[in-house]
C-alpha cells in the first residue's frame, strides 16, 4: 500500500490519499493521471489492469485501487 | 458565390430543420434551433455595437457553445473559444493579447469571466439566445462580409510562454471543409463523437461537416476518456459511426484491451491525427474493426487544421510511420532543405488558401513563420513553414520524421518545451531548467537547478500551465549538465530519464 501511495503522491503531492474516497467524483484524478497510474502499477506490481477493471469505483480511493491490485496479484 | 460559413447553416436549417445537429447527454439543438439562436445572439451583439472584432466565447462544451460561435459570426465578428480547462494564467495572457470588447459566457463560467473581463461587455448566453432578431441589421452586416474576414482565432503554444492567436478567415475554412468532406465521404447519416475541446482546432472536423452536410455531433463527456469500456458503451448507445480523434484517445481504448471486450460496433470512419499512431495500436483497431476506413489527418493550426491526408491502404512494419500522404485540394505542399531549396527531405512548407491570416496582434512572430516563398522571387507569395521535418517515400507520400525545434506532440497537443522552461525559469530562485520528452513513455519530465523544492515547483506549474504541459516528474539537480559547446545537455538528460 505504501508503494501505491508513493505513486499517487508523485502525481498529486497535496492530496491525502489515505483518507480521500472521491478521487474520481471530485475530479482530483484526470485521464492523464489514470494513464500514468495504470502504467506505473503495471511496472511496479507486475500485474496488468484489464479494461473491465478500469471503472470509476476502482479509482475513487487508494484503498479501492489497492484492493484491485491485491485481487489481480492473487489471480 | 459562397463567402461565409454561415451559408452552410442557412441551407442546412432550411433543408433539415428538425434534425438534431449537436447534442450532449442533457441537451440537443436541431438545425432550426441552432440557426434561430445564432440569429438572436447575433442581434444582441449587434445591438450592443459589437462588430468586426473578436468576441471571446468562454463557455462549457455544450451544443449552446456552437450556437454562440454562430451568433458571433452573424454579428460579423470572429469567435475565440476559451475553456475552464485552460489554466487561469493562460486565459489571462489570451485576454491581454485579444483585448476583447465582448465576452459570451454561461452560468458555469460567469464568475470566472467577471474576474477577467475588465471593461469588456459580458453577455450571458441564456439571456441573449432568445432575444428578438434584428433581421434587417444582420442582413446588412452579411452583405458587407467578405471571405477574407476572420471567422475565428485559436490560441496555440508559443516558445516564449505567450500563447499565439492564429486568426483564420472564412475562405480558408470553406476550402478546408469542402476538401475534407469530400475526402472523408461524410453524409447526412454521419454521427460524430466529439472528443477534443472546442478551443483546439481538431474540433473543426466535427463542427463544420455537421453544419454543411446535416450530420449529427454527439459531445462525449470528458470523464469517459479515463474509462475505455464505458467510453465504448457511450459510442454504441448513441450509434456513433465516425471519430476524428487525437491518437492518444484512440490508443487509450486499444491499449487497455477494450476493443476485445465490446467493440464500437457502429463505426465506419476513424480519422486520427495530432501525433503518430503507433503501428501496434493501429493493428489492434484494424483487427477488431477491419471494415472501418482509417485516415491519417495532418496539418497545423496555422494552415487551418488539416492540410494532408492518407487513407491507410496497407500494413506497416512495427518501426514504420503511417504516411502523412498527400495534400488536400487547392493546397500545395513542398519540402525545403537547409538551403531553402526544394528537396525530397526537409521542412514541410505549405501554400494556398489554407495559409491563415497570421497571429493576432503579433506582427513579429507572424513574419517569422509566415514568409515569402523562397522558391518564388517574382511576386509576393506567403507560405507557412511548419517546423516539421518529413521525407518523400518511394510512393511519393510524405512521411513525418521529427520536429525541427524543441516542439513536441503530447496527448495530441502541440507543446513547446521552451514554453515550459520559460515558465519555470520565471519562478523566483530557479537558475535554469530543461524539459525533456520521453517518446517511449509519452511523458514530459523537467530538470532544474535552483532553490525551490520539487513539490513546490510542480504545484506552481499545475496552476500555470495547461494539463498536457505539466511534467510527470520533476528532478532537482545541483547543476544542469552542459554539452561541450556550453548548451544544456538535453540529450543527456533525456537518456538519464529513460534509464530511470
Amino acid at each position: 500500500m505504501d508503494e501505491l501511495i508513493e505513486i499517487l503522491k508523485d502525481l498529486h503531492s497535496d492530496v491525502d490519499f489515505e483518507t480521500c474516497t472521491t478521487l474520481i467524483d471530485d475530479k482530483i484524478l484526470d485521464s492523464f493521471d489514470i494513464v500514468s497510474i495504470v502504467s506505473e502499477v503495471n511496472d511496479r506490481f507486475d500485474v496488468t489492469i484489464p479494461a473491465k477493471e478500469l471503472v470509476p469505483e476502482n479509482f475513487n480511493s487508494a484503498k479501492a485501487l489497492w484492493d484491485l491490485i491485491s485481487r489481480l496479484e492473487e489471480d | 458565390m459562397m463567402r461565409t460559413v454561415l451559408d452552410y447553416l442557412d441551407s442546412t436549417a432550411l433543408r433539415l430543420p428538425d434534425k438534431v445537429s449537436f447534442r450532449d447527454e442533457n441537451t440537443s439543438l436541431t438545425f432550426k434551433q441552432l440557426r434561430e439562436q445564432a440569429l438572436s445572439g447575433g442581434s444582441a451583439l449587434t445591438d450592443a455595437g459589437i462588430t468586426r472584432e473578436p468576441v471571446a466565447v468562454y463557455m462549457s462544451k455544450t451544443p449552446s457553445e456552437i450556437a454562440a460561435f454562430m451568433a458571433v459570426l452573424e454579428a460579423g465578428c470572429f469567435y475565440v473559444p476559451i475553456d475552464d480547462e485552460m489554466p487561469k494564467m493562460r486565459i489571462r495572457l489570451i485576454f491581454e493579447n485579444l483585448e476583447p470588447r465582448a465576452v459570451i459566457c454561461d452560468e458555469s463560467t460567469r464568475e470566472s469571466v467577471k474576474e477577467l473581463a475588465g471593461d469588456a461587455k459580458v453577455f450571458i448566453w441564456d439571456e441573449i439566445s432568445d432575444s428578438s432578431v434584428n433581421e434587417e441589421k444582420l442582413a446588412s452586416i452579411r452583405a458587407l462580409m467578405i471571405d477574407t474576414d476572420p471567422a475565428y482565432i485559436m490560441y496555440t503554444s508559443g516558445s516564449t510562454g505567450i500563447p499565439k492567436g492564429v486568426a483564420v478567415c472564412h475562405r480558408s475554412l470553406i476550402d478546408y471543409i469542402e476538401s475534407f468532406c469530400g475526402v472523408m465521404k461524410f453524409d447526412e447519416d454521419t454521427v460524430f463523437g466529439s472528443q477534443t475541446p472546442f478551443y483546439f482546432d481538431a474540433s473543426l472536423k466535427d463542427i463544420y461537416p455537421t453544419i454543411k452536410l446535416g450530420c449529427e455531433t454527439v459531445i462525449v463527456p470528458h470523464t469517459l476518456f479515463m474509462f475505455p469500456i464505458k467510453l465504448v458503451e457511450f459510442l454504441n448507445n448513441y450509434k456513433i459511426n465516425t471519430l476524428c480523434w487525437v491518437v492518444s484517445a484512440l490508443t487509450m481504448i486499444s491499449a487497455f484491451g477494450a476493443l476485445d471486450e465490446n467493440p464500437p460496433k457502429y463505426l465506419k470512419i476513424v480519422g486520427f491525427g495530432g501525433e503518430v499512431f503507433p503501428i501496434k495500436q493501429y493493428r489492434k483497431w484494424k483487427k477488431a474493426l477491419p471494415d472501418v476506413r482509417y485516415i491519417n489527418l495532418y496539418g497545423p493550426t496555422e494552415t487551418t487544421g488539416v492540410s494532408m491526408y492518407y487513407e491507410v491502404d496497407r500494413d506497416f512494419e512495427d518501426d514504420e510511420a503511417i504516411p502523412l500522404g498527400k495534400p488536400f485540394e487547392n493546397v500545395d505542399i513542398f519540402l525545403l532543405d537547409e538551403n531553402d531549396k526544394e528537396a525530397d527531405e526537409g521542412e514541410i512548407c505549405m501554400r494556398g488558401t489554407c495559409v491563415t491570416l497570421g497571429y493576432y496582434q503579433d506582427p513579429e512572430r507572424t513574419s517569422a513563420a509566415f514568409v515569402q516563398n523562397p522558391l518564388n522571387s517574382r511576386y509576393p507569395e506567403l507560405i507557412y513553414r511548419t517546423g516539421d521535418l518529413a521525407r518523400r517515400n518511394e510512393r511519393g507520400e510524405l512521411v513525418f520524421i521529427s520536429r525541427k525545434d524543441f516542439q513536441i506532440k503530447h496527448m495530441g497537443h502541440r507543446v513547446e518545451l521552451g514554453e515550459i522552461e520559460a515558465d519555470v525559469n520565471s519562478v523566483k530562485g530557479v537558475v535554469a531548467s530543461c524539459a525533456v520528452y520521453l517518446k517511449k513513455k509519452d511523458r514530459i519530465e523537467l530538470y532544474y537547478e535552483g532553490k525551490p523544492e520539487e513539490k513546490e515547483l510542480l504545484t506552481y506549474m499545475k496552476e500555470k500551465l495547461p494539463r498536457y504541459m505539466v511534467p510527470t516528474k520533476v528532478h532537482k539537480l545541483d547543476r544542469l549538465p552542459l554539452t561541450p559547446n556550453g548548451k544544456t545537455d538535453r540529450k543527456g538528460l533525456t537518456a538519464l530519464s529513460e534509464g530511470y
